[in-house]
């Protein structure tokens, strides 16, 4: 099995397509992550348009073979410019009973299905709680089923090498990838390079792991199983530039180190661990060069306090949780609305209510952040709609926050924060200038005096000769900012913050329409529903249907133009993978009798529900099927 | 205002100096009258000159309690903030602004119920903010409900049969939490208060002062025998480094210890001479002796005050910004466009 690739005879034939999805699935100590991320790359550097989705349980290791341990990523591959990680995959890499039974029904039927045979023994397919061997028993007919004895192959090629089975049987992955990259024509070349720098200490898990890939593919290429049939999906026509993979929350914290630059204030980070936004701390932590100040703080309160106050010394204060963490960040969100500094707050969502299911997708913090504060404590809120966007709306949410002293929220999920895509690279000479000046004028200082246009008040900060002065949580006497229980002024100062908010949204860009700019349909979204409803509409534009689409990045305030563009269909549908968030708040502001698709099952929608949704909402009757 | 003074951390700087007067607000204070924290306040003010900062470079930060209003008072920058977060602030400032002293202005409800996490935080990690705990032993401001530090089966409005809940130990909690500095002091004892918060301001690190505050309305007395001047000599124990334990109106008795348990003996009887008593050693590395010292308590033992601990560690503003140093010394300063066109790339078009 470890003959020498390049010197395999041609593969019979190589057929062309579009676009290819591929799941991985299998135990979470499978490598599944890793394989699939591998794929990833390799199809990104080939010039691919790529959307992923990573699922995996909140358990690092449940037990192993058991149902609630599979882990899957599935990645889509295009020639063409594709908005989601694809509804179905084609090709399902089933490790383990368990991941087949999870797994297989999302598999249209004659989908090709390839299991690692050896995983499917008597013990494993207990813990799958399959009554029989679903290999023998004719349940997988419907399916194009290549059965691979993966890890005795896997291990036979491995001979010679100083490691033991099990360390050897951890590397069965990287079998399993190389088939894949043979069948889809892919070079090795760039996962072969990342096994040499990621263990360059370990020479002998080096050549384990290079040996696996090389034998799988090697393996796709000798055996007749496949018949020599590969397939190719060739690179996509995407604008010139030079791309980069990135993740949400890649791209969340790199966002965060360009505004820092182009703000010219040093980023101070407090935070505390939390699914799914722990890796930005992680991911920030590394660029102390750029004179981030990381804090791993001890609790999610102490990590808001210590953004804000350094925010007061003048930093760009940040902090990031996901819905419980911000629940408890609630009371110094409040604290920072009162002293009118500038903040950064990221909610990577998350499933909710409590604790709910913490590796999975949902927009459920909506109204959470849009109102979970006591007392009139109103806030931006920015979202951007997929993983390359969450780089512009980090800069976006600090200009916001720079320019008009509040603090802002900014609203990820776990779709966006893991799943990947393409990122063409911005030039930073072409990135927006957000700085802005302290307040240093002593004659005319008032604490909370404001400016006329945004109503921000002067970020005067500690260590300025004769600005010294007091704020608080107490309410603000206007201009002078003395603690004040006057009711006049408690009244006054509630509606000052309030269009102070409200003013927001003269100094943000009108809201987009996607398709005719009237007429039978608008399917409106926010965040990472945006690739599927995106995908729904172009499928029903060129079906001939009157639909359009609109995505929000400015949930508070909305854009001028909102209720124009919300006047201009006949009917509304607003797909939210909640209970309806976002349709209360456009109900609430433009009286417009919004429909709700409302699923919340922790997955993104596939592209078909929306259609189908939008396709009743045309046509109820179902006349023009 | 024709003197110099030269400020920490500022180069060469040459100040004017600076009077108490400098350091009053323009706001009206607002205690109840005979309130101890009149005193703690006007003390503060008279020792703010003595450390050479600037003023604008003096942060004033509280949490929420009768001790949370003590910034409006302090003509430096200040910063009333919410109930038990006052050290998260105050950490967030001094990370990313170290050339600022930052006082952290709490109560004992603040400090140990509420934001009981926050100090334990604060103290570990040397946080160099200098923490002045106000301790009346109730809830004031919330008008007299039971403090984390009521004696066991106190009466209050919220526990009229008595509290069930044993009281923490406050310079107990600060010692073992790694605070580097940790003193207590009694409100209206002016020169011994002074003394505290100059120390307290001098030293680079996690600060812990307990002020033993009278709360003349909710917890009238409280610190009665020890803080009245009729009597004071003979129950407290004023720690001087580097002396042996010795207190009484007529400095006769003293603290011994026999294994780890201290005891009181009186000079002169059964043998017993100075050279017999416990020294203090307020710069021990280990924190055994000021623990043991932070246990004594009335009627067994004399109340002591002063210094408990003062030792060198680096703060967390200085190793959090020798890691920046590091990373700049060994990358240069980043470098944004690297950064963002780093990793695996490829062009298209």
């Amino acid at each position: 099995m470890t003959t020498d690739v390049s010197t395999n005879p041609a593969p019979d034939s190589v057929r062309d397509l579009d676009r290819v999805t591929i799941r991985f699935c299998g135990d979470s100590g499978d490598g599944m992550q890793l394989t699939g991320s591998q794929f990833t790359r390799t199809a990104a550097v080939f010039g691919n348009d790529i959307a992923t989705l990573p699922d995996f349980p909140a358990e690092i290791r449940a037990p192993a073979g058991s149902l609630p341990g599979v882990s899957g990523f599935q990645i889509s591959f295009s020639s063409n410019d594709i908005h989601t990680p694809g509804d179905a995959p084609d090709v399902l890499v089933a490790m383990n009973p368990a991941a087949l039974k999870t797994n297989v029904n999302d598999l249209p039927p004659g989908g090709a299905l390839i299991v690692n045979k050896d995983a499917f023994t008597a013990a494993n397919l207990a813990k799958a709680s399959y009554a029989s061997d679903p290999l023998t028993d004719g349940s997988l007919s419907g399916w194009n089923v290549f059965e691979i004895p993966i890890s005795t192959l896997n291990e036979r090629s491995l001979d010679g090498l100083e490691m033991t089975s099990k360390q050897k049987d951890l590397t069965k992955n990287f079998f399993a990838l190389g088939i894949m990259f043979w069948l889809y024509e892919r070079s090795m070349e760039p996962t072969l390079r990342w096994v040499d720098s990621k263990f360059a200490g370990k020479p002998v898990f080096a050549e384990a792991n290079k040996r696996a890939l090389k034998a799988g593919y090697a393996f796709g290429e000798t055996t007749e199983i496949f018949h020599h049939q590969q397939y190719r999906v060739k690179p996509a026509q995407l604008p010139a530039g030079t791309y980069r993979n990135i993740t949400g929350n890649e791209a969340t914290a790199l966002g965060f180190v360009a505004a820092s630059r182009l703000a010219k204030r040093d980023l101070f980070y407090g935070s505390y661990p939390i699914t799914p936004a722990s890796d930005i701390l992680h991911q920030l932590s590394t660029y102390k060069s750029f004179g981030v100040r990381t804090f791993q703080a001890e609790d999610e309160i102490a990590a808001i306090g210590s953004a804000v106050g350094a925010a007061y010394g003048g930093a760009m204060g940040l902090t990031a949780s996901s819905g419980p963490g911000i629940a408890l960040k609630s009371e110094a969100l409040g604290l920072a609305v009162m002293v009118e500094l500038p903040l950064v707050v990221v909610d990577v969502q998350r499933a909710g209510p409590s604790t709910g299911m913490p590796t999975k997708n949902e927009q459920s913090d909506l109204l959470q952040v849009m109102f979970g504060r006591n007392g009139e404590a109103p806030v931006p809120i920015v979202a951007p709609a997929t993983p390359t966007e969450c780089f512009d709306y980090a800069i976006e949410a600090w200009r916001i926050a720079l320019r008009h002293m509040t603090p802002v929220v900014y609203l990820s999920d776990a779709f966006l924060a893991t799943g990947s895509e393409p990122w063409r690279i911005p030039e930073p000479a072409d990135l927006p200038n957000i700085a802005v000046e302290n307040w240093t004028a002593k004659e005319t200082f008032h604490p909370y005096d404001r400016d006329p246009v945004t109503l921000a008040r002067p970020w005067a900060v500690p260590g300025t000769p004769g600005l010294e002065h007091r704020i608080g949580g107490l309410e603000k006497a206007d201009i002078t900012g003395n603690v004040s229980y006057d009711p006049e002024n408690h009244h006054r100062m509630t509606q000052l913050r309030a269009q102070k908010v409200a003013a927001v949204a003269d100094d943000i860009p009108d809201l987009q329409v996607f398709g005719p700019s009237r007429g039978d349909l608008l399917v409106l979204g926010w965040g990472s529903t945006y690739g599927a409803i995106r995908s729904a509409v172009e499928r029903l534009q060129q079906q001939g249907h009157s639909v359009a689409h609109a995505h929000l990045r400015h949930l508070n305030p909305f854009p001028r133009n909102t209720g124009d563009v919300l006047a201009a269909y006949r009917k509304v549908l607003i797909p939210e993978v909640n209970l309806g968030q976002l349709r209360l708040l456009i109900r609430g502001r433009y009286l417009v009798d919004a429909v709700g698709l409302n699923r919340v099952r922790g997955k993104p929608y596939r592209i078909s529900e929306i259609e189908d949704a939008a396709r009743l909402m045309l046509d109820p009757e179902g006349t023009a099927r | 205002m024709t003197d110099i003074a030269v400020a920490p951390g500022n180069g060469a700087a040459p100040l004017p100096v600076l009077t108490r007067k400098d350091f009053v607000s323009d706001q009206e204070v607002r205690w109840c009258p005979g309130c101890g924290d009149y005193s703690i306040l006007a003390n503060t003010q008279k020792v703010m000159p003595d450390f050479g900062y600037p003023r604008e470079n003096i942060v004033f930060i509280s949490g929420i309690g009768c001790s949370g209003r003590l910034p409006y008072y302090m003509n430096t920058y200040g910063f009333h903030t919410i109930h038990g977060r006052a050290p998260t602030l105050a950490t967030g400032l001094k990370a990313s602004r170290p050339e600022l002293m930052v006082w952290v202005i709490t109560g004992d409800g603040d400090a140990l119920s509420i934001g009981g996490n926050h100090v334990l935080h604060s103290m570990r990690r040397n946080t160099d903010i200098k923490l002045v705990m106000f301790n009346n032993r109730i809830y004031g401001l919330t008008k007299g409900q039971a403090s984390p530090t009521s004696e066991l089966g106190k009466k209050t409005k919220s526990s009229p049969v008595g509290t069930i809940d044993q009281p923490l130990v406050p310079l107990s909690v600060a010692i073992t939490a790694e605070a580097t500095f940790v003193a207590r002091t009694i409100d209206t004892y002016t020169e011994h208060i002074q003394d505290t918060l100059t120390a307290a301001g001098f030293h680079r690190g996690s600060t812990f002062v307990e002020v033993l505050q009278n709360c003349n309305i909710f917890n009238d007395g409280a610190w009665a025998p020890f803080r009245e001047k009729d009597g004071r000599d003979d129950n407290v124990l004023l720690l001087k480094h580097g002396e042996p334990m010795i207190f009484g109106k007529d400095r006769d008795k003293g603290i011994r210890l026999r294994g780890f348990t201290p005891e009181v003996v009186q000079l002169g009887v059964d043998g017993v001479t100075e050279a017999d008593l416990l020294v203090h050693d307020e710069t021990a590395e280990d924190p055994t002796l000021a623990y043991i010292l932070s246990r004594m308590w009335a009627p067994r033992f004399p109340v002591p005050l002063g210094v408990f601990r003062r030792v060198e560690r680096p703060t967390h503003d200085q190793m959090l910004q020798g890691q920046i140093d590091d990373a700049i010394a060994a990358k240069g300063p980043g470098d944004l466009r690297g950064l963002l066109f780093g990793g695996e790339t490829w062009q298209a078009g």
